[in-house]
């Protein structure tokens, strides 16, 4: 047992060292993520020690990165793209929605991708719009992408790798407000009591109600958890950690035990995650929901600048709310 | 024409047989689509053949060909049967990406044609990514962007002309000037009169501005970049001014272009070119009839071909959406 306490951020920082150690064909690309590390510095260290061949500060041009990824990919490497910040992706959407994730499919399968696109993501840092969003719909509403967030350091050192070793294209959303969150990392786990990749987890058990979550919003959910112990409630809140392929069979599990069901998310309601899940959960587990799936997410507006955002974000009370609403039902 | 005296009348001879296969399968194309058995459109690249033949008679085998959807020229160039191509349009089983990629997205990858993309400028950046992929191995390998004029508007098009100047990138980029749009004349929306080459020195590249209707001056520029390339001199902008014979796609008959200009044009075919340079060197008409000949016998026999082709399965749109091979989507 090797357990270090990293932050979020530091475990990605390793995990990335890792698998640059572990495969030659890996490579970094990113603005600033060279000399500098990244603005998060989740890329520090890494050019020092890798070189300028593998970890490249690139122009300020986000649909040559991402395409220049491709065509890497395309010729057998595994290049890693940092976006800065979420809402700097838009300039590459056409590289990510309509080559990315497309190539392999209409190649007939002539072509890999194993293309990952690091996006830090979402509000509570006091930044504005375009540095606070949750662009997380966008991609999974893409066939061809897959779609992973971590919630907690430990997931971060391994689906960090995980996503990396994949054949195919990933984005790869971090919740940068918890990137200096500790948490123990047994980075010498055996490979077979990881957590598989494209798997949700139940990361608190509980009875009564179940409360789904991903990336920064997770920590949310479980404080909302050990609030609702006081009422005498017990909620099991599960981390979906991957979008796309969804895996929804533990959460069925659990509705099918608690019979309420609450999505949390920061991206706006319409049509987002909760959206999906609710409609899934629903055909799934009619008979078991005592109340409808209850979805409590941002709003409907542009991401609000930085006091607003406190009104904007899903929190505890909110949560605690739609959990009350689910039981009055 | 440009008399190259490396060229040997042979080759030439060769060249011209290339163009005349891909000049018949467009026809064919055309004859199919025309016949409402190649469904949706197509964009054929009849006029366009001494680029695709010049330039890839310029390359190694491992060199890596990126076009546009008007590219079946360059898929043929770069090895592609015309059987398969046909295939591919009619959307059956053995065409080159067993129908799912179509007229656009013709793509071989074992033989380094990386594909064609719809998106126009897409294909740009992932041309420099191919070729850093050969920095990286020390092969020297060099990749090939073809795009239209009108590609270079598009902000992948600066945005990867920086990017392989910065990090001297084996790569090229052909612009096949046809001086449309689909329907615009590139000058009357382009700051400059030669869209391609007067960008380069924005971004102190090479240019080179030539006719793309001449097979050899096309093979002799491409040839001198590829050389760069591999010296690791980087990229250089290559201009061939050319001409599309049919509309832009579908049925399009092109009216909107003059038709002094258009017959300008068809009296410099590129067939006719290089038939005269072959008549120069002194190789009889009848050699080059044969080529025709031979051309036309190819070209027959993968109409019919394609024609007789099974249809794909209905079960493979639901295959390949991942590495493998699946399309396992939601849980
Ligand atoms: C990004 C994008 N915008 C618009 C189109 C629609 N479109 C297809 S071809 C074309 C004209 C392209 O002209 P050019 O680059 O000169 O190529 P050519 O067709 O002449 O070979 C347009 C506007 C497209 N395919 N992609
Ligand atoms: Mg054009």
């Amino acid at each position: 047992m090797a357990a270090e306490n990293l932050t979020l951020g530091k475990a990605l920082n390793s995990g990335l060292r890792k698998a640059m150690e572990d495969d030659p064909k890996v490579i970094m690309m990113g603005e600033d993520i060279g000399k500098l590390g990244g603005v998060f510095r989740i890329t520090d260290g890494l050019q020092k020690d890798f070189g300028e061949d593998r970890v490249i500060d690139t122009p300020l041009a986000e649909s040559g990165i991402v395409g220049t990824a491709v065509g890497l990919a395309i010729r057998g490497y595994r290049p890693v793209c940092e976006i800065q910040f979420d809402g700097f992706v838009y300039p590459a959407f056409d590289q990510i929605v309509s080559q990315l994730a497309k190539m392999h499919y209409r190649s007939q399968g002539q072509v890999r991708l194993p293309v990952v696109i690091r996006i830090p993501f979402g509000g509570g840092i006091g930044a504005v719009e375009h540095h606070s969003e949750s662009p997380e719909t966008y991609f999974v509403h893409t066939a061809g992408l897959k779609v992973v967030t971590c919630a907690s350091p430990v997931d971060a050192y391994w689906m960090i790798q995980q996503a990396i070793a994949s054949d195919d294209p990933i984005v790869f959303l971090e919740p940068k407000r918890r990137y200096w969150e500790k948490g123990e990392v047994d980075t010498a786990a055996p490979a077979a009591q990881v957590f598989p990749l494209h798997a949700s987890r139940v990361a608190r058990p509980g009875t009564d109600c179940t409360v789904l979550a991903y990336g920064p919003m997770v920590k949310v959910a479980l404080d909302a958890a050990t609030a609702a112990e006081e009422d005498g409630r017990a909620l099991e809140v599960i981390d979906l950690r991957t979008l796309s392929p969804l895996d929804l069979t533990p959460v069925y599990e659990s509705v099918r035990r608690t019979g309420r069901c609450v999505v949390v998310h920061e991206a706006p309601a319409t049509l987002g995650m909760g959206a999906e899940v609710a409609a899934r959960v629903t055909e799934e587990c009619f008979y078991s929901l005592e109340s409808p799936v209850l979805r409590v997410a941002g709003f409907d507006t542009p991401y609000p600048a930085s006091r607003l955002e406190e009104e904007y974000l899903p929190d505890l009370d909110r949560v605690l709310d739609a959990v009350d609403r689910s039981f009055g039902w | 024409m440009t008399t190259t005296a490396e060229t040997a009348t042979a080759e030439l001879l060769d060249w011209y047989e290339q163009m005349a296969v891909i000049r018949r399968t467009e026809q064919a194309a055309q004859d199919l689509f025309l016949a409402g058995l190649v469904k949706g459109t197509t964009h054929l690249a009849a006029g366009h053949e001494a680029v695709a033949v010049g330039a890839s008679t310029a390359l190694r085998d491992d060199d890596y060909v990126f076009a546009t959807y008007r590219g079946h020229h360059h898929a043929i160039a770069r090895g592609a049967t015309p059987e398969e191509c046909l295939a591919e349009l009619m959307s059956k089983a053995t065409g080159l990406c067993g129908g799912k990629g179509g007229s656009m997205h013709l793509t071989k990858a074992d033989r380094n044609m990386l594909g064609s993309y719809a998106i126009v400028g897409a294909h740009l950046p992932m041309a420099a990514g191919a070729a850093w992929s050969a920095v990286l191995r020390g092969s020297g390998q060099v990749a090939v962007a073809f795009f239209g004029d009108g590609a270079t508007n598009i902000g992948t098009f600066h945005e990867t002309l920086n990017l392989a100047a910065v990090w001297k990138l084996p790569v090229l980029f052909v612009c096949e000037n046809n001086l449309y749009m689909e329907y615009t004349p590139i000058g009357s929306v382009t700051a400059v009169p030669n869209p391609a080459a007067d960008r380069a020195a924005a971004y102190r590249l090479p240019a080179e501005l030539l006719d793309g209707n001449d097979v050899l001056a096309v093979h002799a520029a491409v040839a001198t970049a590829a050389q760069r390339a591999r010296a690791g001199d980087g990229p250089t902008i290559i201009e061939a001014r050319t001409y599309r014979q049919f509309g832009h796609s579908r049925t399009d008959p092109g009216k909107y272009r003059p038709e002094a200009e258009v017959a300008q044009w068809l009296a410099r075919d590129p067939l006719t070119l290089a038939r005269a340079a072959l008549a120069d060197r002194g190789v009889p008409e009848s050699d080059v009839d044969a080529a025709d000949q031979r051309a036309r016998a190819l070209v027959e026999a993968a109409v019919a071909a394609a024609k007789a082709a099974p249809e794909p399965d209905l079960a493979t749109a639901l295959t390949d959406v991942w590495a493998d091979g699946s399309a396992g989507w939601r849980s």
